[in-house]
């Protein structure tokens, strides 16, 4: 209750030194644009933020450890929050910079012109593929290696439990929890950009195809889609690998391949939409009519005259798709029916190690271990989205 | 007035025909599993007069056309057949182990408990974001517009079960104030069940929002050009007038829209996130089922969720219908 009540007196505070902002403020210019015409809901905001500002500052420099001795996990916490927060705002600045400076004049205009998000999410993206490419190169050890010591807490240190071999610690069979981190990228990564260039050359294919032929071609495919769109994309996944689990039997890598062909099948309804739409907007071109007319075959007339001109939304659409695939798959493997052991992958971790959330107050180092894998999920795909969204916006003209 | 109706009633017929359709791919689905349900129950071991017996008391012997009316004839009686899991050797050995074995049974409660997280979801998530859309486009292009904008961003590519750990980790264990588990049983009296709700339904909330508010700031931000906005700014009315008097009307149909299809959403996150917080609803039961591969309780899940999923997108479609005039009125 007193939470309340002090909250309701903090807000009633910030109400008040807003006012007093807009009022000084007034007084102090001569009655300036900026102040006169300010509404209260402005200055309180500008209040608010900077409150919260000042209280972040006062946190941060908290004592990571109370007097009785034990951690103070909420300090450690925010300080990792706000230290990964600034040094990938630093990282985007400077990577940007590096963009504007070198390379060709191309490639500096696009930096120059890129907000700092969008050059966060490349250098995401740059990060990703070059730690999936050269995973077994990174990775100190390899993902299926045991070693003896199971169970090892991470941070390095002896005294706490951890073992400077093992910098994140070894997982309840005596796996390199680190080397497993890395090879997920490569694993989950992997996997996920193959279903989306099968799930791209199917939709793709078959949209382009109804959009050429039409008919009764068109009229079938684009009923069966319905169906199948109508059905939420997870359940029939997850309805879909019960089924495979029963022909895979105890071949397990089995398994992750029947997974890429049902989440390729199911995310190419939505490829076949928007390649059917572009399709149809291309196709009424009076260059289609030309090459029909010199007589090309429909292989040509999909692949060298619509294919060039429909690049830029399927572009986009890629990257959200990939989006959309690789979140599918790492849920299928968080609740145990994805990517299947002993492939390391990111979904699999998180519900592998769960549990150690709960021991966060007391090391917030094991409960680290989760955050990072789902971390490392998130962060891929909030690049990517960052990316997409500036290309979208560059490519729509919205200015406002 | 007539042409409404009739469009109503062609969307109906059409949902309708959509939800056959798909009880059609799922019956079709679940005969493609090697084997049948009677071999599936009675596992490895058995004999080939023991499967026989079975397949006749389960009407497995009829063709598959057969099998498929009957199963539909009485899925809409609610009557979703027996679960493998609990069934098993005790209701055929005769055995009563008084543990609830139709699906029905199963799913009824577990229906309850997700409709009132999404519904928990639905008060707290609605009404935020539309408060932040409007927010969002009365302030568009300030530090606040952006803030809103990246965080939200964030939020929706973010996994569900990450920013439920986020959440529990925030809010569970290093401030013990809400629950982290949601063990939700009979007799619990109502801010009990809402305090166990409230951890899962916040996590949908931060799914679901992005969306939700995006969609309201674009929506009012096109209006934003017309002449009548224009006429209200020049009478002197006070920007946040004229977004809420003048631009939201307006802007309703796309924003009732993007809500009911991420109700629709909903249905699909809540399976990880029941399973994050061991919530007892429907999608928890649904992965458990997929485990062990008790089909028909699989089967009854995957309807219940594509029929809730194409009903909420009927009625984004009639809702819009609704509230444009130019739908109404179709040349």
């Amino acid at each position: 209750m007193s939470t309340i009540v002090t909250l309701i007196l903090l807000l009633v505070a910030i109400a008040g030194g807003g006012w007093v902002l807009r009022f000084a403020g007034q007084q102090a210019t001569g009655n300036a644009p900026v102040f006169r015409d300010m509404p209260f809901a402005v200055a309180f905001g500008y209040v608010l933020g900077a409150a919260l500002l000042l209280f972040s500052i006062w946190y941060f420099f908290q004592p990571t450890v109370t007097d009785a001795g034990v951690p103070n996990a909420g300090v450690v916490f925010f300080r990792w929050a706000v230290q990964f927060f600034l040094m990938s705002a630093l990282a985007a600045y400077l990577f940007r910079l590096l963009g504007r400076n070198l390379g060709t004049a191309g490639s500096k205009k696009l930096f120059r012109q890129m907000p700092l998000t969008a050059s966060f999410g490349v250098l995401i993206i740059l990060i990703y593929a070059i730690t999936a490419i050269f995973a077994a190169w990174l990775a100190p050890f390899g993902q299926e290696e045991i070693f003896a010591r199971v169970n090892v807490l991470p941070g390095g240190n002896e005294a706490t439990g951890g073992d400077p071999m093992h910098p994140l610690g070894t997982d309840q069979i005596g796996r390199d929890l680190l080397s497993r981190l890395i090879y997920g990228a490569q694993n989950t990564v992997g996997i996920a950009f193959v279903t989306t260039c099968l799930a791209f050359f199917l939709g793709g294919t078959l949209g382009f195809l109804a959009a050429t032929l039409q008919g009764w071609l068109d009229q079938v495919l684009s009923r069966a889609v319905d169906v199948l769109m109508a059905i939420p994309s997870l359940i029939f996944a997850l309805l879909l690998m019960t089924i495979a689990s029963a022909w895979a039997g105890s071949e397990r890598w089995l398994l992750t391949v029947y997974m890429i062909v049902i989440i390729a099948v199911i995310d190419s309804t939505r490829v076949f939409r928007l390649a059917r739409a572009v399709g149809l907007n291309i196709v009424v071109m009076d260059y289609i009519e030309a090459a029909k007319l010199r007589g090309e075959g429909l292989g040509y007339l999909i692949f060298k005259e619509i294919l060039p001109n429909a690049t830029a939304p399927l572009l986009a659409e890629f990257g959200l798709r990939f989006c959309f695939v690789f979140l599918t798959i790492a849920s299928l493997s968080f609740l145990g029916v994805g990517i299947q052991p002993p492939l390391a992958d990111w979904g699999t971790m998180v519900r592998d190690s769960s549990q150690f959330i709960n021991f966060a107050a007391f090391s917030p180092l094991t409960a680290a271990l989760p955050l990072l894998a789902a971390g490392a999920i998130a962060l891929l795909t909030v690049g990517v989205n960052f990316v997409v969204d500036w290309m979208l916006h560059k490519s729509s003209g919205l200015k406002e | 007035m007539q042409s409404v109706i009739s469009i109503i009633l062609q969307r109906l017929a059409l949902g309708l025909l959509t939800l056959f359709v798909v009880s059609v791919v799922i019956f079709t689905a679940v005969n493609m599993l090697p084997g049948d349900f009677a071999q599936a129950i009675l596992g490895q071991g058995a004999t080939p007069e023991a499967v026989e017996a079975i397949r006749k008391d389960l009407g497995l012997d009829q063709p598959p056309i057969t099998r498929y009316f009957q199963w539909l004839g009485n899925a809409i009686q609610g009557d979703l057949g027996n679960s493998f899991a609990q069934a098993n050797f005790a209701s055929f050995a005769g055995a009563d182990t008084g543990v609830s074995t139709t699906v029905a049974q199963q799913i009824a409660p577990r229906f309850a408990n997700t409709m009132f997280l999404a519904a928990v979801t639905a008060c707290i998530a609605v009404p935020f974001s539309i408060t932040l859309g409007i927010l969002a486009a009365l302030y568009r292009n300030s530090v606040f517009d952006r803030a809103t904008n990246v965080t939200t961003l964030t939020s929706i590519s973010s996994p569900e079960f990450f920013l439920a750990y986020v959440l529990i980790l925030f809010l569970a264990v290093l401030n013990p104030m809400l629950p982290s588990l949601s063990n939700i049983f009979d007799g619990m009296s109502f801010g009990e069940r809402l305090e166990k709700t409230l951890l899962p339904a916040l996590t949908l909330t931060l799914v679901v929002t992005a969306h939700m508010m995006r969609m309201t700031r674009a929506a009012i931000i096109n209006l934003l050009a017309s002449p009548y906005i224009e006429m209200a700014r020049l009478k002197g009315m006070s920007p946040m007038r004229v977004i809420v008097k003048h631009a939201l009307p307006n802007a309703l149909a796309p924003i009732i829209n993007v809500i009911a299809l991420n109700l629709a959403y909903l249905i699909t996150g809540v399976v990880v996130v029941e399973v994050v917080f061991v919530y007892p609803g429907i999608g928890q039961l649904f992965v458990d089922s997929v485990k062990i591969r008790d089909i028909p309780v699989v089967q009854a899940c995957c309807l219940i969720f594509a029929a809730a999923y194409i009903l909420l997108n009927l009625l984004a479609d009639i809702l819009s219908i609704l509230s444009n005039p130019r739908l109404r009125h179709p040349k």
